[in-house]
């Protein structure tokens, strides 16, 4: 299973993921850019990644603590996810995340 | 040393009141060296206490499972004791050596000496998060604020307060008598705050007292500095002060400015006594890095120990340092009130 990442400088990274993960702790156990600083608890914005479109209709929508603090994150746009929030499962084999700006440590 | 200040003058000074800052207390009161603690949050407990005070936490030795919260109450039963010294609410802004003393200073003028100082400061200090307005940049520490420092600043004002939490609760139930008119801004009727301060909120809603507006904050408006109104997706909050609670977040801070050698944002220790590049100065707990660092509570808990070993040993540099265990040690028992 692989999550390909874009950091915040545009370099493209290719991730083995675990099924079960939350896709920020990929990220993050790869050293990439991210600063997940409540640690998956979503309460903090700071693991806030943009979903490749054509993969946005296979996540569980965001609840509303999810909507919450993306709506109060600087750099938000329509396909703004929490990666905390992001369980990697066979379907999302492949799943392209671009790194927000406002999620750089 | 230094007379003029022996009031303020201690042990250790302990920078970070989170379960490692805490846990350091018990493990140098052990050698009977007395701390004072420095936190930028109004509470002890640090990330578990503001982050996640009800989420489960599984790697604590000997608890199968225990909440952020309940940890800090049981590290504050443990280090009772000791007798620490608290200073909350505020942020160490500076550190320089005095003589045979390092001084701490705070953002609010607290000056601290000692030999020994600890940082044990986590992921940083606890800042507050700006809100996402364009140009708001401009009315900050002017009109519009993040924090409130003194109340009476807010005095017969016309104030708006954003937020769904605690911090927009308490301060809008703290404010109220002595404001001119307050309103109360959020995105829906649905509050992360104590059940109590909800339904005082709504009471004096109810009595007319201040206005509740459940709508979504577009921009701001006001000139050269000065708000004049809060923009909503419902119309204008004319106000001529706005406090804003989006949460907090982390940040290195004053720390980085010490002149200690950083790794990446964190302090380099060594790990044998996990002192950084300034002798006496000391990191532990997550903002410490050396090579395996791993960011656990109960690596800032050994880390603790070992530092206190050191600490001893610069606070007491006549006496002998003895390793003794709390279960057969008499003296321990008797510093812990269990003899």
């Amino acid at each position: 299973m692989k999550i390909i990442a874009i950091d915040q400088s545009g370099q493209r990274h290719e991730l083995e993921a675990l099924e079960g993960w939350r896709i920020m702790e990929i990220i993050r156990d790869y050293g990439l850019p991210i600063k997940a600083e409540c640690g998956g608890c979503c309460c903090c914005a700071t693991c806030h990644v943009y979903v490749a479109p054509e993969w946005l209709s296979k996540l569980v929508p965001p609840n509303p603590e999810e909507e919450d603090l993306l709506l109060d994150a600087p750099d938000t746009k329509a396909n703004s996810r929490l990666s905390c929030q992001i369980l990697m499962s066979a379907e999302l084999d492949g799943i392209e995340v671009v790194l927000a700006e406002s999620a750089k440590p | 040393m230094m007379e003029s200040n022996s009031q303020n003058q201690t042990d250790v000074i302990i920078v970070g009141a989170g379960p490692v800052g805490l846990f350091a207390v018990f493990e140098l009161g052990l050698l009977d060296l007395k701390a004072h603690l420095i936190d930028i949050l109004p509470k002890v407990g640090g990330q578990c206490a503001e982050l996640y005070p009800e989420k489960p936490i599984y790697d604590i030795p000997a608890y199968p499972v225990i909440t952020g919260q309940d940890l800090t109450d049981r590290l504050m039963e443990q280090i009772k004791p000791f007798g620490p010294t608290f200073h909350l609410n505020q942020m160490v802004e500076t550190l320089e050596r005095e003589g045979d003393l390092w001084k701490l200073t705070t953002d609010m003028g607290q000056v601290l000496c000692a030999p020994v100082i600890v940082i044990a400061a986590g992921g940083g200090s606890f800042m507050p998060k700006k809100p996402p307005i364009a140009g708001i940049e401009a009315y900050e520490g002017k009109s519009v604020f993040y924090a409130v420092r003194r109340m009476e600043q807010f005095r017969d004002r016309s104030l708006v307060i954003a937020g769904g939490g605690d911090s927009a609760l308490d301060w809008a139930l703290n404010l109220q008598p002595i404001v001119q008119k307050l309103t109360l801004v959020h995105r829906r009727d649905d509050w992360r705050a104590a059940p109590d301060s909800v339904r005082r909120m709504k009471e004096l809603v109810a009595a007319g007292k201040m206005d509740l507006q459940i709508a979504n904050i577009t921009g701001i408006k006001g000139e050269n500095g000065q708000v004049e109104a809060v923009v909503t997706d419902k119309g204008d909050l004319p106000c001529d002060r706005f406090l804003a609670f989006y949460g907090l977040t982390m940040k290195l801070g004053p720390v980085a400015n010490f002149g200690l050698n950083l790794h990446e944002n964190l302090i380099s220790v060594d790990t044998e006594k996990f002192q950084t590049s300034a002798k006496g100065v000391f990191a532990i707990g997550d903002i410490c890095h050396y090579p395996g660092k791993l960011k656990l509570i109960l690596s800032g808990f050994h880390e603790a120990a070992l530092m206190s070993q050191e600490a001893f040993r610069i606070c007491r540099p006549d006496q002998k340092l003895r390793f003794q265990y709390t279960t057969s040690s008499s003296d321990l028992q008797k510093k812990l009130g269990v003899a």
